[in-house]
């Protein structure tokens, strides 16, 4: 039985990847993420969980000893937050090119410079077209769910690629919040041993991440972005699964209040319920608002989207990440490109905000969400609330 | 919905105070947020944490800047942080300190209920340490009927182990001798 918890979520992604029992953990700590691998240390030197905890010296060196691992048919998992990630950016794509189902909760956190610790997501936003399964958690219970659906999704037959669990730094990573946290029993019967389509071992000599000359490498590169496109049909059928399972229902573009609203508000992450605080004050105005949450940015629910979008004039797309010299903001750029051919498609505005920590208040979300109901825009984006 | 705004030093365990109010009310069958303000931990820098307390689940993720309470750890900081900024006013002030309410309300200038508590002292003599963050959880439970003072015992023994009920004896003497305006 789950039991309802009062706890840190960063300790409780820790817990809820230890009921997934990895055999081997490689991390390096770094702000804000740090809690979850010291918490996952505490557990195996407990001795709660057998696992082999890799203290490595570096982020590079943890995303190596993770791909390792899994090539020898481990199931693995790591942590790590912007500059982190940077450090072990050669690696990143080469764990989906080998098709390995590696594990990584990202504790979202703005990149250098200037040098900031606090949330925004452009540090996901420079892996975001490595090949990744990639999903945000709007809270503590998300966090917890994905992280174990993750297991399932990326070892999946069909599947075989690394999952990106996006958690915003402090905003979710250090808040103490009410979870429910799955026993041991119900994530055995969810989630079964890792049962690897190959794996590396003396007896039994395979070769993996071999050199891709010209000959193949165009197609070894179609064959890697029709496994992440093709994820989304396995990733739906586990969300299923769990809300069967669990009760709780997860959708790649979750609504709220979106079904007749003229104006509809795209969010990422754990701006998503404050976001929904500021649609209720709108609707009390009379607004017609709605807002829409993007659970998967990888594969990008391009289908979905169409659909959510159906019938509103405006649609306002809210990003935590600058793409400088763009054409818009990240999640913006993808959305624009996704409607372009749609006939109907609302006129879209793209507001930037929460950057390197600048808190995100229900009153912004307002205040925008006025602005752009108003008129067509001005600019392609806006970053929010700068001091003139 | 309940949302508290703590005032104390880097190192004087606003932190751990946020949590365990969180952890209080959760055991309650409550929703419960404890957040700290987000940044690097300085040993004597003015730091800020936050709860919020509901009966159900908590949407809203920004800081708190309309508290319905301020809790203030250390009262060198009352002039230098002004620590009744956006405290509604029907709200409470509550501040570790020897003065009286009277005074305390000259000097921040906060018109509405003022809880004075001197939890330094109760510290001192319960737990021999100048960490006043379990004690003045007494004063803030007393002020808010948040959560039962008996409720906060789990979540003190599972932090402190063998001095949770110094702990516990410091947050019921507080409970007991907070004095309101």
């Amino acid at each position: 039985m789950s039991k309802r918890i009062g706890m840190e979520i960063a300790m409780a992604a820790a817990e809820a990847v230890a009921l997934c029992r990895p055999d081997v953990i490689a991390a390096y700590p770094i702000t804000p993420n740090t809690h979850i691998p010291e918490h996952l240390a505490d557990i195996v030197a407990d001795g709660d969980l057998d696992c082999e905890y890799i203290a490595v010296e570096s982020e590079h060196s943890a995303l190596s000893a993770c791909t390792g691992a899994s090539a020898a048919g481990a199931r693995v998992f790591t942590a790590t937050s912007s500059q982190g990630l940077l450090y072990m950016y050669e690696i990143v794509p080469v764990v989906p090119s080998m098709r390995l189902p590696v594990i990584m909760c990202l504790g979202n956190r703005a990149i250098s410079g200037p040098i900031n610790i606090w949330n925004d997501h452009s540090d996901y936003m420079c892996v975001r077209d490595l090949g990744w399964i990639s999903m945000f958690a709007s809270n503590g219970q998300e966090t917890i769910d994905m992280c174990i659906q993750a297991f399932k999704i990326g070892e999946h037959a069909d599947v075989m690629l690394p999952v990106l669990v996006n958690l915003d730094g402090f905003q979710l990573t250090h808040v103490v919040e009410a979870m429910m946290m799955p026993d041991q029993e119900e994530v055995d019967k969810f989630l079964p041993p890792r049962k690897p389509f190959a794996a590396l071992h003396p007896d039994n000599v395979v070769s993996m991440g071999t050199l891709g000359l010209p000959d193949i490498y165009n197609e070894a590169k179609k064959a890697n972005d029709e496994a992440l496109i093709n994820s989304k049909k396995v990733i739906l059928e586990i969300w299923k699964e769990w809300e069967t399972m669990f009760g709780r229902k997860y959708e790649p573009i979750m609504s709220y209040k979106a079904n007749d609203a003229d104006v509809l508000m795209l969010t990422m992450g754990s701006m998503g319920e404050t976001a929904q605080v500021a649609i209720d004050e709108l609707r009390k105005e009379g607004f017609k608002a709605g807002l829409l949450d993007l659970k998967l940015y990888r594969p990008f629910p391009a289908d979905e989207l169409k659909k959510a979008v159906k019938g509103c004039k405006n649609l306002i797309v809210i990003d935590r990440a600058v793409m400088s010299g763009g054409a818009a903001a990240p999640v913006c750029a993808e959305v624009k490109s996704v409607l372009y051919d749609e006939p109907d498609r609302p006129v879209i505005t793209n507001d930037i905000i929460g950057l390197g920590g600048r808190d995100v208040r229900v009153e912004d979300f307002i205040k925008i969400f006025k602005k752009a109901a108003k008129a067509k825009p001005e600019r392609a984006y806006e970053i929010y609330g700068v001091r003139g | 919905m309940i949302e508290v705004r703590w005032h104390g030093r880097g190192g004087q365990g606003a932190v751990t105070s946020v949590e365990l109010l969180a952890l209080t009310a959760i055991g309650e069958g409550k929703y419960a947020q404890g957040f700290p303000s987000f940044g690097p931990e300085r040993r004597g820098a003015p730091v800020a944490a936050f709860n919020r307390i509901d009966d159900h689940h908590i949407k809203v993720r920004s800081q708190i800047y309309n508290p319905d309470v301020v809790v203030v750890l250390d009262e060198s900081l009352i002039g230098m942080v002004n620590v009744a900024d956006g405290l509604k006013p029907e709200g409470v002030l509550i501040v570790n300190t020897a003065k009286t309410a009277k005074e305390i309300a000259e000097i921040t200038k906060f018109k509405g209920k003022i809880a004075t508590v001197d939890g330094s002292s109760i510290a001192w003599k319960e737990l021999g340490v100048p960490i006043t963050n379990t004690t003045m959880l007494g004063a803030v439970i007393k002020c808010t009927n948040a959560v039962k003072i008996e409720s906060v015992k789990d979540p003190v023994d599972h932090r402190f182990g063998r001095i949770a009920n110094k702990n516990m004896a410091a947050m019921k003497r507080a409970y007991d001798e907070v004095k309101f305006n």
